[in-house]
């Protein structure tokens, strides 16, 4: 095994997720680039890759939020970026780790439009969600019932 | 400011619930960026060594897969730091092999005997149960003494 000495340590990476329709990931980029100050951004399809020291990442972070506030999310992440070990450019295919924002991708809009409710509304007043743990299941008595009823 | 487990522990919509809400999320990318960037012998990808498996003796026992005591080594010094704990069953997103499935369910079994408050969720999947969930997490946090 060979030593290893990390690159860009004491720094945080944060990714820039933006599912908007008035917002393209182009224009917080942009913004992002007038306000970065020794900051690395990186754009991509879904957003940006934010890295730089805590304090300056937050700053950015939150100035590009103001753009769109319930259509930007943000999340931490490991690497830094364009990471040989996670970068697509050198492994090939989808980064790991992208399917799980592409999944969430596509919760997004309800989230936004919770958000965007919950600005006019009190969430103390809102119903708890619904737990699938006390959603009825298919029984197997239910089952074998519906199997014999099968025509053969 | 209080430290919120995250489960899904890669999850972008908790990360930002709790970030946005006032509080700090403890997930996956804490725990790979403190080894990604703390010198030592190179193990691409992550920077897991073999001194991993033998810090995850603490979580589970010796008899418990290698794979699973590696990820507890991540996770497990979370779950004994975090002050709250957000959990979304049955998500596809925390689907895996092997490995992954026994590492998230013992995860979620210490996160539960945890007495810490707690929150169980699943993903929405329209509209109104998107304003239910948010709504949830929103008091969740707000009660823990993040900002309103």
């Amino acid at each position: 095994m060979t030593e290893y000495t990390p690159t860009n340590a004491g720094t945080v990476t944060r990714y820039v997720v933006v599912e908007s329709y008035n917002v393209t990931p182009a224009d917080v980029a942009i913004r992002a680039y007038e306000i970065a100050k020794g900051v690395m951004i990186k754009e991509n399809c879904f957003g940006l890759v934010v890295m730089g020291k805590e304090e300056d990442v937050d700053r950015v972070i939150a100035e590009v939020r103001k753009m769109d506030p319930a259509h930007i999310f943000v999340k931490d992440r490991g690497f830094p970026p364009g990471d040989a070990r996670r970068c697509r450019a050198t492994l090939g295919g989808a980064r790991p780790g992208f399917h799980g924002i592409e999944f969430e991708m596509g919760i997004l809009p309800y989230i936004s439009h919770a958000l965007e409710e919950l600005d006019h509304r009190d969430a103390a007043a809102i119903a708890a969600p619904k737990s699938a743990q006390n959603a009825p299941r298919l029984d197997v008595y239910t089952l074998k019932k519906m199997i014999d009823t099968q025509e053969p | 400011m209080v430290k919120v487990f995250i489960y899904p522990a890669t999850s972008l919509i908790l990360s930002d619930m709790v970030t946005r809400f006032g509080h700090t999320p403890l997930g996956s990318a804490i725990a790979i960026r403190e080894r990604v960037q703390t010198p030592g012998l190179e193990s691409v990808p992550l920077q897991i060594t073999p001194e991993e498996p033998k810090k995850g003796l603490r979580w589970a026992a010796v008899e418990v897969p290698s794979g699973v005591r590696g990820r507890m080594s991540l996770y497990g010094p979370m779950v004994e730091e975090c002050d709250a704990a957000i959990i979304i069953n049955n998500a596809d997103l925390a689907f895996g092999c092997m490995g992954c499935a026994r590492t998230n369910e013992l995860l979620k079994f210490l996160l539960r005997q945890k007495d810490i408050p707690k929150l169980e969720l699943e993903y929405p999947a329209n509209e109104d149960e998107g304003v239910r969930f948010v709504a949830a997490i929103k008091k969740f946090l707000n009660d823990l003494g993040g900002k309103p």
